[in-house]
């Protein structure tokens, strides 16, 4: 065999797969989006960006990512510097901190639904401590921010643990010395984070931000669970196109706008967080 | 002031017991050379030092302040490391500015700071490049760069120009002499190229499986090794070392030659550099195997009494091998060791 198509050839499988199952149902939903009866049109795009719902959900869509994403990442930081530290038990604290990407999103939901609701954990807890007298219904439309905190909390539960593990592996792989050196000159604790972790870890952090934020933009089940259409979100808004609304035309329309925002922030991320020529380790 | 203190300091990896209770004292503006065999524990040492490491056992001081519980950035030191660690994400000049940046030093300073070292290491052209961009050697002075900006009061430096091709090697070395005698600087440094810590060392420091087994000028080290390890590691080629045994009265038999000696019954070792020995009528037998030709002298080893044994001629004589030579030490050159202690015997 040729080594120079052997490569090639080698890659062609998983390169088949992905056009027939990936790239092919895409240009399928961007023929739906972008026709109407007979011949291009954006008329799909403008129905669903003129529906009163669209900029509430686009609202809460966005704000949900811009609190959930940097607590996310400051904390997914914090545990992946002490797991860093730790000598032994390392392995178990990180499978236990894992746990929550073992569980489904609705499923994360629904734990979290357990304790919101009004025969739930967290009212039981309250007038077990005399703080309430009787049980209150938190996730109603009278609170629409105890919705949105029991939702950003979720969220944070669930999936942390993605952003954990990536610059878990990603700090492995910055060495010791680098950190021996900061210190030797002078570095604080702190200053050895900032000037010597971060930098060095910016390959992982791109990695682990775009692949959040994406997620982030899907939201969906969690917030199904615990705020129904009190709390409206641009998945949520898919869904309902395609299946109450049977507007395939529609749905893809709002499909390929979270497309293009997901997009749109990956760009910003890798830019952002670019590594100049010459400075990788 | 900056002495050193080094003060019984042991250090154990596991069961594996890296030094033996170090005593080392190094005085204020002093050059202390550390000169070992791979690894002999030089870094080690350093890096205790530098407070990379803890010692198991023992007491570090600099100045009249203990170290030991101290982070490294409370030490007032600077470091040369092996392996360079040349920030790959910052340049050139970042990476020489980063003690200094630390220290909250203002920004034209540092500037000039930066610029200056870099002039001394020749790397001025060099400061907007990333290490990625370097080459091993161009690295190790980006390295030394960084620890010289710092212009500490304790400089430490493990084989700091080891990357350097033998012409700029010599040259930064004489700089760098002349630099940390200016600034008043105390340095340990550390290297296994006997002829880097005789040219800059104010002492040497032989270190041998974790002990420092001398520690004296570099010509007393040369001249009076204290133990025979020194001189079979010093000098190239190091002594010549042969069985002698005992007469009496101080008069030893070696290779059936008679010469005088220490005024003890043990069996002794006779010992002698390649370059104190000179052709005679009177001398040691010796059988040369193989001749060397080096430009102004003629290495020759040779056979005496089925020991290899080396000396180093004058290249106007003609030895071929199988030639038997007569070979006078020079007196006042011998130097003695007792085989069961390792140590000189005066
Ligand atoms: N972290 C460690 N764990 C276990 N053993 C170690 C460790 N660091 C060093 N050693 C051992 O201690 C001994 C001394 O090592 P050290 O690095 O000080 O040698 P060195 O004199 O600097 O050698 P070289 O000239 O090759 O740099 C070596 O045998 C080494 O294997
Ligand atoms: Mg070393």
């Amino acid at each position: 065999m040729n080594a120079r198509t052997l490569p090639y050839l080698l890659i062609l499988p998983v390169t088949l797969f992905l056009c027939v199952f990936f790239i092919y149902p895409f240009v399928l939903v961007a023929q739906l989006a972008f026709t109407q009866g007979d011949g291009f049109t954006l008329a799909n795009f403008r129905e669903v960006v003129g529906y009163w719902k669209f900029p509430i959900s686009l609202k809460n869509t966005l704000l949900l990512a811009a609190i959930v994403v940097p607590i996310q990442l400051a904390l997914s930081l914090a545990m992946a510097t002490m797991v860093s530290k730790m000598e032994k038990g390392r392995d178990l604290v990180l499978y236990v901190w894992t746990i929550p990407l073992g569980i489904s999103d609705l499923a994360a939901g629904i734990i979290w639904l357990a304790i919101f609701e009004q025969s739930g954990f967290l009212n039981s807890m309250m007038s077990g401590m005399g703080l309430i007298d009787k049980p209150i219904s938190l996730l109603t439309y009278e609170h629409p921010w105890v919705i949105f905190i029991a939702i950003a909390l979720a969220e944070i539960w669930r999936a942390t643990a993605i952003m954990l593990v990536i610059l878990v592996a990603g700090m492995g792989l910055i060495p010791k010395e680098y950190y021996e050196a900061a210190e030797v000159f002078g570095a604080s604790p702190w200053k050895r984070f900032l000037k010597i972790t971060l930098p060095m870890l910016r390959p992982s952090l791109q990695t682990a931000l775009v692949l959040r934020v994406i997620l982030a933009f899907e939201v969906f089940a969690v917030v199904i669970a615990l705020g129904g259409s009190l709390f409206p979100v641009l998945m949520a808004e898919t869904y309902a196109y395609q299946f109450d609304l049977l507007n395939s035309g529609a749905a893809a329309a709002i499909a390929l706008i979270i497309l293009a925002i997901s997009i749109g922030f990956t760009l910003i991320i890798l830019r952002l967080l670019r590594v100049p020529k010459g400075a990788t380790i | 002031m900056a002495q050193i203190r080094i003060k019984n300091v042991a250090k154990r990896f596991g069961a594996y017991q890296a030094l033996h209770s170090i005593n080392l004292d190094v005085a204020d503006q002093e050059f202390m050379v550390l000169l070992g065999a791979s690894g002999c524990g030089k870094t080690t040492l350093l890096r205790i030092i530098a407070g990379l490491e803890t010692p198991s056992e023992g007491e570090v001081w600099i100045g009249d302040r203990r170290v030991d519980h101290l982070a490294p950035r409370d030490r007032g030191i600077a470091m040369v490391f092996q392996n360079y660690a040349v920030f790959p994400h910052l340049t050139v000049f970042e990476n020489i500015a980063f003690g200094l940046r630390m220290a909250k030093m203002d920004n034209a300073l540092v500037t000039k700071r930066v610029e200056r070292t870099a002039e001394l290491m020749h790397i001025e052209q060099l400061l907007k490049r990333y290490s990625g961009e370097l080459s091993g050697g161009q690295r190790q002075r980006v390295a030394v760069a960084r620890a010289l900006a710092m212009e500490p009061d304790v400089i430490l430096m493990d084989e700091p120009l080891s990357n350097l091709d033998a012409l700029l090697r010599l040259e930064m070395r004489a700089e760098l002499k002349g630099v940390l005698a200016e600034s008043k600087t105390t340095a340990i440094y550390v290297t296994h190229d006997q002829v880097e810590a005789m040219s800059l060392a104010d002492r040497i420091s032989v270190m041998h499986q974790g002990r420092i087994v001398q520690a004296a000028s570099p010509i007393e080290v040369y001249r009076n090794p204290a133990a025979r390890f020194v001189a079979s590691f010093i000098g190239n080629p190091p002594m010549n070392f042969l069985p002698a045994t005992s007469h009496g009265n101080g008069q030893w038999s070696v290779a059936g030659q008679t010469f005088n000696g220490p005024a003890t019954q043990k069996p002794l070792e006779f010992a002698i550099r390649p370059e104190d020995l000179s052709p005679a009528d009177q001398g040691l037998k010796a059988t040369a195997r193989v001749v060397e030709p080096l430009g102004a002298h003629l290495l020759v080893t040779c056979d005496v009494e089925g020991a290899s044994f080396r000396a180093v001629l004058d290249s106007d004589l003609t030895v071929r091998p199988g030639d038997i030579l007569t070979l006078a030490p020079q007196p006042d050159r011998i130097r003695w060791f007792d085989p069961e202690t390792t140590q000189a015997v005066a």
